[in-house]
């Protein structure tokens, strides 16, 4: 019976750049950037890293393919360098190559990093085209990512029975928090808090989705590096431990098959439940203290409250408006400002997420510091509600 | 007897209105306001002669046996391909067997008569069963011009053959004139016409009496045996002026039509014809009489299985099902003005011709696949059943989705999307019988959708690719207004 890798892989070090629309780099300088201050962190010579990970989604921006961009930027010495790419998700699969790597006693010491350079497209939004197989192209409609979610805010009003209006102020709260945590964050993208009235009169991106309902695009890297928890004790004194590293990819059922409602993610569930299973989990809403959801959209933040079961179906409205998840709530969630205000360079957003629970474990966060956090979990999440990747960890003080 | 066995239109949503056209644009040409009266039908952008053709067999042999249409002749001065046989891709996408015969009949106002005689002609031979017609236009006129007032858009379709029959084919009569009141030359996008004074008084006063006389003469009738007479005018013209010249009651005439949906140029004698027939009694006798570089005249006869033939989709449906487009969105949707999409629409598309080729059923002919063992259709067509529950292998069988009808399960309008007419809107389907997929959803507007809605499917272009001249096609659902 497989046990999974719970308290087998410790954190060593992470890094993160300031994400933003960074004019002034290039892809290969964000990578140096994180991994400068992973590696610091880390405390170890770069000629120790066994392996490495690399995630970047939207090759043909920036990097190109292949796991070459990582190892000659940091010119890694011939050691096995893999280039990992799963949507928005690409960045905890690049974390969970190196958490593999040193739970199965491959290697002592592996490197995770994801980077993404996006804003060299010439427009607003993410790069479009080039990203589906050849059937998709001929058939798929013309949407953007916003609209693909928007889909989901559809089916939760019309399940729930809610009018557009109490949707948009739930959604409203969500981002009003993230920005409140993002002003507090100087390496967020958007440190500017914004108002309930800004959400609701912002312009429709795509119905019932506004402006201010989507997470920015910007440019980013995040790094870790991982090792045996042995190892870590003998380095460090506070040891931040990989509780649960779960994915879950949908089988096609959502956009084909008619069982699915269309009002929360599959493969969120799937993964969270495994996730639970690993970590030993048995109440999530009692014993988790951090959260750093995939808030692409606000929509997609609010479904996953109740995906991970945290709030019960159909109540996370209730929970929002209580201000469960602010910064002073029960389980203060994207305490960093999330996607919301760190913006979305792919591969680096699952990474980005586990530095913020990590240095909130290690009580490393300043004025947005939560009090005595013990168990965090994170949530990346690839693709469309009809057709997604969800990767979850689950990080733990040792 | 051989004739008319079925029939169907197409009248695309938007109608141009000529008052507000020439508000726009009269200053440039203060003549055309004799000819701003009423409106035109005006193709949506995602629409050419292609996909109206394709709409128009819809309904014309929806819930009919296909098994018996053994051809198909597509008529249209519009093609979107020189070479690529267009009437192929409305075979493709009405899923028809493969083992037919298709003809373009093009290049003249008269084609779809012409392509109307050769089906007769054909059935007649006893070379094929049934033989699907269909005829569109979309033609153009530079901004500001006669044509531009009066060229609208539509599509017709007629299913002949020689088992019931709705109206026998007695007989016709063709002049063949090198008379050029229009042309276009093979680059040309815009149509030229000659003086119009110079197109009514040598040209129609003049071809028309002697096509009807020719007519009558070869069959020995007088054109008092007629209940109908049908001419299909390009430009608008009182019936008395008509009635005098051709030496007939006016009241036998039938109304152009130009003044509702505009002069449609192929399909325009098809449509009046079908208009014709929907309040056509059995015994009733009509003359059809078509107009481009010569003239065909032909005769048919009512007949008892008329009374059978009922059409959703008729004219006065049609008619109805109209929604007013400005003449600054119509100069944008015919690329008469050029309009900025932003940097996302210059996104390449690689249509790869292998690729299509194994594929075509499924992307031109909206054909999923459904499981054997557990019903479940789904599309696009899959090897490993969907449903959980199943998971069979490679027990699929082709499942047609084209003609079902569908549910909207979710929706939404994308303002991020490059679009000739954002937002973009677009959702997941529901079809009844089971079956889901995500498509554009078109001739709608988001206020008007709910979760639930009927949409039915749509036969569109779903892009045009400059760089290579190349048009794609695909399904996109349209939501119904119930009732």
């Amino acid at each position: 019976m497989a046990e999974g890798i719970r308290d087998k892989v410790a954190i060593l070090g992470m890094g993160c750049t300031r994400f933003g629309e960074r004019w002034d780099v290039n892809g290969e300088d964000l990578i140096l950037e994180a991994f400068l201050e992973c590696i610091e962190d880390a405390g170890i010579d770069r000629k120790e890293i066994q392996a490495a990970w690399w995630g970047c989604h939207f090759d043909q921006v920036n990097f190109g393919k292949a796991a070459v961009p990582l190892s000659t930027t940091l010119k890694l010495p011939f050691i096995p360098v893999t280039r990992v790419e799963n949507w928005c998700a690409t960045g905890t699969e690049a974390f969970r190559g190196a958490c593999y790597a040193v739970a199965s006693g491959a290697y002592d010491i592996a490197l995770a990093l994801g980077a993404e350079k996006l804003k060299d497209t010439g427009y607003a939004g993410l790069p479009g085209g080039g990203n589906v197989s050849q059937l998709t192209a001929m058939i798929k409609p013309n949407y953007t990512a916003p609209a693909g979610f928007a889909l989901l805010a559809t089916r939760y009003m019309s399940k729930y029975n809610i009018p557009a209006k109490d949707l948009k102020r739930a959604m409203a709260h969500i981002s009003v928090k993230s920005h409140a945590n993002g002003f507090l964050n100087p390496k967020a993208h958007l440190r500017r808090k914004i108002t309930e009235e800004d959400v609701l009169n912002a312009p429709m991106v795509a119905w019932p989705l506004g402006l201010y309902d989507c997470c920015g695009v910007s440019d980013g890297a995040a790094a870790a590096i991982v090792t045996t928890p042995e190892i870590a004790r003998s380095l460090k004194k506070d040891i931040v431990l990989v509780k649960a590293l779960q994915i879950s990819v949908t089988s096609g059922e959502e956009a084909a098959y008619t069982k699915w409602d269309g009002s929360y993610i599959m493969t969120t569930t799937h993964a969270a439940k495994k996730a639970y299973e690993e970590a030993g989990i048995k109440d999530p809403r009692e014993e988790l203290d951090i959260l750093e959801l995939h808030d692409c959209f606000s929509i997609t933040e609010l479904s996953t409250y109740e995906d991970i079961g945290i709030s019960p179906r159909g109540k996370a409205i209730k929970d929002i408006l209580d201000g469960f998840f602010d910064l002073d709530g029960k389980i203060p969630c994207q305490t960093d400002g999330g996607l919301k205000c760190f913006g979305h360079p792919i591969g680096a957003s699952g990474l980005r997420m586990l530095y913020e629970v990590y240095n909130q474990l290690l009580g490393r966060c300043g004025e947005r510091q939560l009090k005595d956090p013990r168990l965090g979990l994170t949530h990346n999440l690839g693709g469309l509600p009809s057709a997604s990747v969800c990767s979850i960890a689950i990080l733990g003080r040792d | 007897m051989v004739g008319i066995v079925s029939y169907g239109i197409y009248i695309p949503r938007y109608r141009l209105d000529r008052k507000q056209a020439f508000q726009s644009i009269g200053w440039l040409n203060p003549s055309t306001a004799a000819y701003a009266k009423g409106e035109k039908a005006v193709a949506n952008y995602d629409e050419d002669s292609i996909t109206m053709a394709t709409e128009a067999c819809m309904n014309c042999i929806r819930d009919r046996d296909q098994s018996h249409i053994e051809g198909l002749y597509f008529a249209s001065t519009t093609m979107p391909y020189k070479e690529r046989q267009n009437s192929v891709i409305i075979a493709t996408a009405l899923n028809l067997p493969e083992d037919i015969r298709t003809a373009d009949f093009s290049s003249g106002l008269r084609s779809a008569t012409t392509a109307l005689l050769n089906s007769i002609d054909t059935v007649k031979a006893g070379s094929s069963k049934d033989i699907l017609i269909c005829s569109s236009d979309e033609r153009l006129g530079k901004m500001g011009t006669t044509d531009e007032m009066l060229f609208g858009d539509a599509a017709c379709a007629l299913l002949i053959g020689s088992e019931d029959v709705i109206a026998e084919f007695k007989g016709s009569y063709s002049l063949s004139l090198d008379f050029v009141d229009y042309h276009r030359g093979s680059i040309s996008r815009y149509e030229r016409s000659w003086e119009e004074r110079w197109i009514r008084d040598e040209g129609l006063n003049k071809i028309i009496p002697s096509t009807i006389r020719g007519l009558l003469n070869r069959f020995n009738l007088r054109i008092e045996n007629f209940s109908k007479i049908l001419i299909s005018l390009p430009f608008p013209m009182p019936p008395k002026r008509m009635a005098k010249i051709i030496k007939t009651d006016p009241e036998v005439l039938e109304d152009t039509m130009i003044t509702q949906i505009g002069y449609t140029g192929s399909p325009h004698p098809l449509l009046m014809l079908v208009k014709a027939l929907e309040d056509s009694r059995p015994g009733d006798r009509l003359l059809l009489l078509s107009i481009g570089n010569g003239s065909d005249a032909m005769i048919f006869e009512v007949k008892d299985k008329i009374r059978d033939l009922r059409k959703d989709m008729d004219f006065k449906r049609f008619l109805k099902r109209k929604t007013s487009l400005s003449y600054e969105k119509y100069t944008v949707f015919k690329s008469l003005a050029q309009a900025d999409l932003g940097l996302r629409a210059e996104e390449d598309i690689w249509t790869r011709w292998s690729f299509m080729w194994r594929n075509r059923k499924t992307i031109l002919g909206l054909v999923g696949s459904r499981c054997k063992v557990c019903h479940t259709p789904q599309y696009p067509p899959q090897h490993v059943c969907v449903n959980p529950d199943c998971g069979a292998i490679d027990q699929m069988e082709e499942y047609p989705f084209s003609y079902r009808r569908g549910r909207i399960f979710n929706y939404t309008a994308d303002m991020l999307a490059a679009s000739i007419d954002p937002p973009a809107i677009h959702g997941q389907i529901d079809f009844e019988g089971g079956g889901r997929y995500w498509f554009d959803f078109t001739d709608c507007a988001l206020d008007e959708l709910r979760v639930g809605m009927r949409v039915r499917m749509s036969f569109r272009k779903k892009y045009y690719d400059e760089k290579r001249d190349i048009y794609g096609y695909f399904w996109k659902a349209v939501p119904e207004k119930e009732g």
